[in-house]
């Protein structure tokens, strides 16, 4: 079948090019054409799209380089916000627990610690007061910590009577006034010491919002670096095939031709490069999950280290792209149209 | 099909390739265009491609004013346009078919059409059995015709040549004019700059012969040839 009729489905993107063209045939013939402009419009991105995988593949090591330098670039704050996240993980169960522990002096007597357990808890500032005996405290610490059989060989219970004070809930996230309370409480006869539970928290979840806060910032300063990394790579591309780009501007290629392999390298690289970013998170924290495990279980705890999971992987490759195609989108607008023909 | 008025060119570094150069090509037409080196012909031929845009005057092409083409618009009307180069532009990271399909790439047609197309094309030079080998392993006529099979592969209304026979031999250099009088005949508008004064008469063509970006001899075909 003769066909002399042209196709030219890269200026589906400016219809207003094709206004005469269109006028000039019928409507029927020009919903044709429409269609398949945009068939070879959809087919010209797909192959783009894997052409310049297989560029990339014919270049294994190149490749890999750039894309492991974006890795790590992407990798570092990852997996600092994994860390966080689990560290507050951790936090949001001892939260439950902001309480003071005040120890009593082991010459104490039964009757006194009931008589001072019955004041506090009429006390405006404390919601609840839990009273754990001696020999209560040595139970718990047998059943739970597995050195019963170091205690046994002990003659005397070595640990204190312990009131377990719940403070109102005012001084949840006041440590001025929870230290004003500490101090009322040490001045009472029968006390030996008060543990502010609260204070270590505290100090936790301010490292914990430098910590997010650090892993925010650094990865704003490594997108910025994955940017230059790939925008520099592209501007080497280009470099590379600047006769290639003189010839296509020559026979009618659009600036949009000529950019989009540029830029869906651009997209691998980063995406490559977030992928393995992923991966080198999920293999450090395999590296450290046992250790890990063994120390929760010391800890009784049900702590499970929590890793980017599928959809951490679809969000580095997702992040790991757009930056790609930003990076090289800098270096396309820079350098490509510095090339005309001569 | 070509027409300039008053074109002048004058360079950022103050050297005037043409100044008032007024001429008209009609649709079908195949010119010759001559003079030393300098006198503007790659200019004029550049001016045409759109490469350079004229300081002064006006270049029509098909009725459009290039001077009001918005740069955006330059690809597609380069696409009307075929360009055979004496350096010839070949792309050596790929094979003879991928060169010459690269023009119907850019256009965005279909890979079937593009393999009927390219093959036509590379007949019409004769070099279709080479279209798998890599340009760098033909012999400078080949890659000449190469240059030719991209230049019209999509079937371009103007076709310019810029030394085309350069560095060919007397016979090779026939041979490719007889290409383009072929794509002449079809009714592609052909205009070759060449130094090559023997050829030139020998075809007894419409023949523009510049000096210093000036037109200084227009001599009508001569129907004997």
């Amino acid at each position: 079948m003769q066909r002399n009729r042209r196709i030219q489905p890269s200026r589906i993107g400016k219809p207003r090019d094709n206004k005469p063209r269109e006028q000039r045939r019928g409507a029927t013939d020009s919903r044709a054409d429409y269609l398949d402009k945009l068939k070879s419009y959809i087919q010209n991105h797909r192959q783009i799209f894997f052409n310049t995988f297989r560029r990339l593949a014919a270049e294994p090591v190149q490749t890999l380089m750039t894309s492991l330098v974006v890795a790590i670039a992407l990798g570092l704050p990852a997996a600092l916000y994994v860390g966080v996240v689990n560290l507050q993980q951790l936090g949001s169960r001892v939260e439950t627990t902001s309480q003071l522990t005040v120890f009593l002096k082991n010459d104490a007597v039964e009757s006194a610690i009931a008589q001072l357990q019955e004041q506090l808890t009429s006390d405006p500032d404390i919601a609840s007061v839990r009273y754990i005996s001696r020999q209560q405290a040595l139970d718990e610490f047998q059943a739970l910590s597995g050195f019963g059989d170091v205690l046994e060989m002990l003659d005397e219970n070595p640990l204190p009577a312990v009131l377990i004070v719940q403070p109102d809930d005012r001084f949840h996230a006041d440590l001025v006034a929870s230290e004003g309370l500490v101090g009322r409480l040490k001045a009472l006869p029968l006390v030996d010491d008060v543990r502010l539970d609260m204070k270590w928290m505290q100090r936790l979840q301010g490292m914990l919002q430098v910590g997010q806060r650090l892993a925010f910032s650094l990865g704003i300063a490594l997108a910025f670096g994955v940017l230059l990394i790939i925008g520099n790579t592209i501007r080497l591309a280009i470099e590379n095939r600047r006769d290639e780009i003189v010839v296509v501007k020559l026979v009618g290629g659009t600036n949009a031709y000529v950019r989009r392999p540029f830029l869906y390298t651009g997209i691998w690289y980063g995406a490559i490069g977030g992928g393995i970013a992923w991966l080198l998170v999920a293999v450090g924290l395999l590296w450290i999950s046992g250790p890990i495990g063994r120390l929760a279980e010391l800890y009784q705890s049900i702590f499970k280290l929590q890793g980017l999971g599928f959809s951490g992987l679809i969000a580095m490759l997702f992040l790991g792209a757009v930056l790609g195609l930003m990076g090289a989108w800098l270096a396309v607008a820079k350098h490509l149209a510095s090339i005309e023909p001569r | 099909m070509i027409r300039f008025d008053q074109v002048s060119k004058r360079y950022s570094t103050g050297q005037e390739a043409l100044s008032g150069l007024s001429l008209e090509l009609t649709a079908g037409e195949m010119t010759f265009l001559t003079g030393h080196s300098g006198a503007g012909k790659s200019t004029l031929l550049k001016l045409i491609m759109l490469m350079e845009r004229p300081t002064h005057g006006q270049l029509l092409v098909n009725g459009k004013n290039l001077n009001r083409l918005h740069h955006s618009q330059i690809p597609y009307y380069r696409r009307n346009v075929g360009v055979v180069f004496q350096n010839h532009q070949l792309l050596f990271d790929r094979s003879v078919f991928d060169n010459v399909a690269l023009p119907l790439l850019v256009s965005g047609y279909q890979s079937r059409e593009v393999g009927r197309r390219v093959r036509a094309a590379l007949d019409k030079v004769g070099l279709l059995d080479k279209e798998k080998l890599n340009p760098i392993a033909l012999s400078g006529g080949e890659q000449q015709r190469l240059g030719i099979a991209r230049a019209v592969v999509h079937k371009p209304r103007i076709l310019l040549a810029d030394e085309p026979t350069g560095n060919l031999d007397p016979k090779l250099s026939a041979e490719i004019m007889d290409l383009f009088r072929q794509f002449c005949e079809v009714g592609v508008t052909v205009l070759i700059a060449t130094h090559d004064v023997e050829l030139i008469s020998r075809m007894g063509l419409r023949l523009l012969e510049l000096e210093q970006g000036r037109l200084i001899h227009d001599r009508a075909p001569v129907y004997a040839a």
